[in-house]
């Protein structure tokens, strides 16, 4: 049976000398050290108090309060159907970023992923992924079906989801570095809402742009090809500027 | 692979407070220091600093190999530091074998590093535990897994032994010993002597 040189006597009653010399530790390899991570970041996002589908509930219970709010008229709603989704998945973009970060620096948890084999930008993209998955990807499938129930045209419900799933990433980034720059405060959660929301603006003008395009019958690919712009604007600045507040919050 | 951590000239604070200012320290491999001091002397944050997680307001930190030449501190403090703090980054709501496994996998381990760990932690009647569930020295013995489990020459540890009791003191004792044969090095802050010959490194009180 092969073993590890290095503690090569573990097993054995009698523990005898060391073995002289001591071998390199073998990393996992970049690709493994991500997989592991990203792994843990889904778990942890999916179990322990039901991300997705508590987000997914707020999600319905905000569509569900406008008709109730402004009246059941589909003429009233329909046209604005578009843009109230995107402010509801918006706002339900944020329920989860508290806990991205801040968990795992009251349990030293950001110690170990400091100490690992990848650089932090890297821990930042891994987990606002590992965040679009378990919050930006549900809410992206629920939003065709909300804004289908407020009366958006049935014809418009893939670009809805596609737009949702777009802009779900770019909100999955900045929200990460909101989450990233409130460490350690107290009121966190109010703290991520304030810095992040302004920046959700760019991509809730462009999604709820392209709706509104669509249903007009123009092409909404302009609008779309800003929002992807948004989204990697955010995925390339994010990561560094995150890092950077992850230290600091560490220091 | 770390032979030699030195500090020089090394000055820390927190806020406003100087915690300890040049302060010069060589550790060689197969060496232990034992830091000592009052509560808020700064000997957390010397671990800290060392795991590169704090930045000092003076003074280097430099890791060389047998030959003497500089390793790449950020090379050093992803491939060969342990940072053991009082925290130890276990998640709640996961089982014992899914966060070691994590922390083995995350840190670097070698073919059998998972179950030597389970062996030596006297860990497999834990695995399929959640860790909320383990007491707060089972907790440690799952978090010290990942010394064994992950072998990486640099452990900066931080009040290991606290929740311990004597039969895992003895077995943690002789992983240290084990670790400082093999060419290691620890730098541990403590309050009781560690059963093993330390060097002392005592930052005195409050100043």
């Amino acid at each position: 049976m092969s073993r590890s040189p290095r503690f090569p006597k573990w097993r054995d009653p009698d523990p005898g000398l060391p073995e002289p010399g001591t071998p390199e530790p073998r990393a996992p390899g970049l690709r493994g050290a991500t997989r592991v991570l990203f792994e843990r970041e889904l778990c942890l996002a999916w179990g322990g108090g039901g991300g997705p589908l508590l987000a997914c509930g707020f999600f319905a219970c905000m569509t569900a309060i406008l008709p109730l709010a402004a009246g059941g008229d589909l003429k009233v709603l329909g046209p604005v159907a578009g843009g109230v989704a995107w402010l509801a998945l918006a706002l339900s973009s944020l329920l989860s970023l508290e806990r991205l970060f801040e968990r795992d620096l009251e349990d030293g948890g950001l110690d170990l992923l400091a100490t690992g084999h990848l650089p932090l930008e890297s821990v930042f993209v891994i987990k606002a992924l590992s965040q679009w998955l378990a919050a930006g990807v549900p809410l992206a499938l629920t939003a065709p079906v909300a804004a289908l129930a407020l009366g958006q045209p049935i014809q418009l419900a893939p670009l809805t989801a596609l737009a949702a799933l777009i802009g779900g990433l770019g909100f999955a980034f900045t929200g990460a570095l909101g989450a990233a720059l409130a460490l350690g405060s107290k009121r966190g959660g109010l703290l991520i809402a304030v810095v992040v929301l302004p920046q959700f603006i760019p991509p809730v003008v462009f999604g709820s742009g392209a709706l509104e395009r669509a249903g007009q019958g123009v092409s909404p690919l302009s609008a779309l090809a800003l929002l992807g712009a948004y989204v990697l604007f955010a995925a390339v600045i994010t990561p560094f500027a995150g890092a950077a507040a992850i230290r600091n919050a560490q220091g | 692979m770390i032979h030699t951590l030195s500090l020089s000239g090394l000055t820390l604070s927190r806020g406003e407070r100087v915690l300890f200012s040049d302060l010069s320290v060589t550790l060689t491999a197969g060496q232990a220091v034992a830091v000592t001091g009052a509560n808020g002397a700064g000997k957390t944050s010397l671990m800290r600093a060392v795991a590169g997680l704090l930045r000092p307001d003076a003074g280097q930190i430099d890791f060389r190999d047998g030959d003497k030449n500089l390793i790449d501190a950020e090379e050093a403090r992803g491939r060969e530091t342990h940072m053991l703090g009082h925290l130890d980054g276990l998640k709640g709501s996961r089982t014992a074998r899914d966060e070691l496994g994590f922390q083995c996998d995350w840190l670097g381990h070698t073919q059998d590093g998972f179950d030597d760990a389970v062996e030596v932690f006297g860990l497999k009647p834990l695995l399929d535990l959640e860790v909320r569930k383990l007491s707060a020295g089972q907790r440690r013995r799952l978090a010290l897994g990942r010394l064994v489990g992950s072998p990486r020459a640099l452990w900066l540890l931080d009040e290991p032994m606290g929740p311990l009791d004597a039969k895992w003191r003895a077995v943690f004792a002789s992983v240290m010993k084990r670790h400082l044969d093999a060419d290691g090095l620890i730098l541990a802050a403590v309050h009781d002597a560690l059963p093993i010959p330390t060097r002392p490194l005592d930052l005195g009180g409050l100043s």
